[in-house]
């Protein structure tokens, strides 16, 4: 039973790891977007966050799998449940990342960037040297919540049948009429997220090191 | 207005002036800041533009630092001409990299200082020469290590701008301002959000380099400072320039009564 748990429980950490590989940087291009002064850029970023804060994950699995079949009649293969899986989640985390980075970005106090401007900084060495660094560490907080939400929302991935922990957990119970396996399915995620608390905790403390 | 004659009159006048603002407008909205503001500054001339709060004295500095633009007029550093009217009396700014040319000329200190609060001392101080002017590592430490001394913080090189007090942080700022090798430096009533006595190492510090014949531009409320260090004071109350003269000519016998009436209020 471990040793199946064991492998979903990898294939969990794949999801969640690429999900915010992908997320990451895409909701700091997408908050770049939502923030544009050109009008229709910045209404399209606006429905795309609005479309993906305000329908179900699940559905938006399901959509994203069966596209392609039922939309364009094309047959993507068994491969395609997790690429479908990866996709939709940073599509969905990202919209979340953009408004938690827009946020930050938009906290900055206006002095910094005449600061940087009239020390002769070029608007993208203002935003890396001297504003990013800065809004990292004011998301910290915001940005914990959403990643212990991302190791909880893997296990939506059970839709598509992809086989993580929470498919196997329920495959397990089902075939032992007993679910301990629910148990320790959920003794493994409790675990994985007092770590991320723990390494995001460590993280807000490293940045400790100046305040305003 | 004739714009062809006035772009000779520019250009004759720039021949040995730092800073050429001339016939500068600037509006908010529907409500006009500066009316037609001319202003020159010489190499080595310490200037100080007092006012009344709200008369434009800040947002001339902002349009000078390329903080604001302004609608109308022209602005000159040195034979760098960074905006410039058309025939229909718009201002027409040069390119981006013209103005980014014009920015290593010039400094600024800001009243709250805006230091980068995420790098020790050391680092605001070092990064702008590093990665705007491409400068070696070794002689912008160096450089930085020397500013620190005049400012009488050499201990501080490694400490936050948290940890020190707004005195001190004002100085880092105007060191971090020299670290550049601007031509002129512009304060933004520098010690405006200090108690007296840290008024007094920060003001300490621009009379050193008033000695020096630093270039200085600066817009503060301390009327017998500006008195002591500037060239000349310029007065400016509701987007024109009212009065100005030289220092203590100004402060103990100014000609108009608006100037007489603002400084009786300050010098009382």
């Amino acid at each position: 039973m471990v040793g199946m748990l064991g492998e979903g429980f990898i294939t969990s950490l794949q999801i969640f790891f690429l999900t915010l590989l992908g997320a990451l940087p895409l909701g700091l291009v997408v908050a770049f977007g939502r923030m544009s002064r050109f009008k229709p850029l910045s209404l399209l970023v606006q429905l795309y966050i609005s479309i993906m804060r305000g329908t179900p994950l699940m559905l938006q699995l399901m959509v994203v799998y069966y596209l392609p079949y039922f939309g364009f009649g094309i047959s993507m293969g068994d491969g395609y449940r997790f690429t479908a899986t990866i996709f939709a989640f940073i599509i969905n985390y990202a919209a979340y990342f953009a408004e938690i980075y827009r946020s930050g970005i938009q906290s900055m106090p206006h002095g910094q960037y005449e600061a940087a401007i009239v020390l002769g900084y070029s608007r993208p060495q203002t935003f890396f040297f001297i504003i990013f660094p800065q809004v990292v560490k004011r998301i910290l907080p915001p940005m914990t919540n959403e990643v212990i939400t991302l190791v909880k929302d893997t296990t939506l991935s059970f839709v598509l049948s992809v086989p993580e922990m929470f498919t196997q957990a329920k495959a397990i119970a089902a075939a032992q009429r007993a679910m301990t396996a629910f148990v320790v399915a959920g003794g493994f995620y409790y675990v994985f997220n007092l770590v991320v608390a723990f390494v995001m905790n460590r993280i807000e403390k490293k940045m400790d090191y100046y305040h305003e | 207005m004739n714009s062809a004659s006035e772009k000779t009159t520019g250009a004759s006048a720039t021949g040995d002036a730092l800073l050429s603002v001339r016939h500068l407008k600037k509006s908010f909205g529907e409500n006009e800041v500066l009316k037609d503001i001319s202003l020159e500054v010489a190499k080595g001339e310490v200037v100080a533009i007092i006012g009344p709060s709200g008369s434009g004295k800040s947002t001339l500095l902002r349009c000078a630092t390329l903080l604001e633009t302004f609608e109308s007029g022209s602005l000159a550093y040195g034979k760098l001409i960074i905006a410039e009217n058309n025939d229909k009396g718009e201002a027409v700014y040069a390119s981006k990299a013209m103005q980014k040319q014009a920015k290593s000329t010039f400094g600024l200190v800001f009243q709250n200082f805006n230091l980068f609060p995420h790098r020790s001392v050391l680092h605001n101080i070092t990064s702008a020469p590093m990665s705007v002017q491409k400068r070696g590592k070794e002689e912008v430490f160096a450089q930085a290590r020397l500013l620190l001394a005049r400012m009488g913080l050499s201990d501080k090189e490694n400490m936050m701008p948290c940890e020190l007090s707004g005195g001190q942080q004002q100085r880092v700022a105007i060191a971090r301002a020299l670290a550049l090798n601007p031509e002129v430096l512009f304060f933004d009533e520098p010690t405006s959000a200090l108690d007296p006595e840290l008024t007094r190492e920060v003001l300490g510090v621009i009379r050193s380099l008033a000695a020096e014949h630093m270039t200085m531009v600066i817009v503060t409320h301390e009327m017998f400072f500006a008195r002591d260090v500037a060239d000349r004071i310029i007065f400016m109350e509701g987007g024109v320039i009212v009065e100005e003269g030289p220092a203590s000519d100004l402060i103990t016998n100014p000609k108009q009564d608006r100037t007489r009436a603002f400084l009786a209020d300050y010098t009382a």
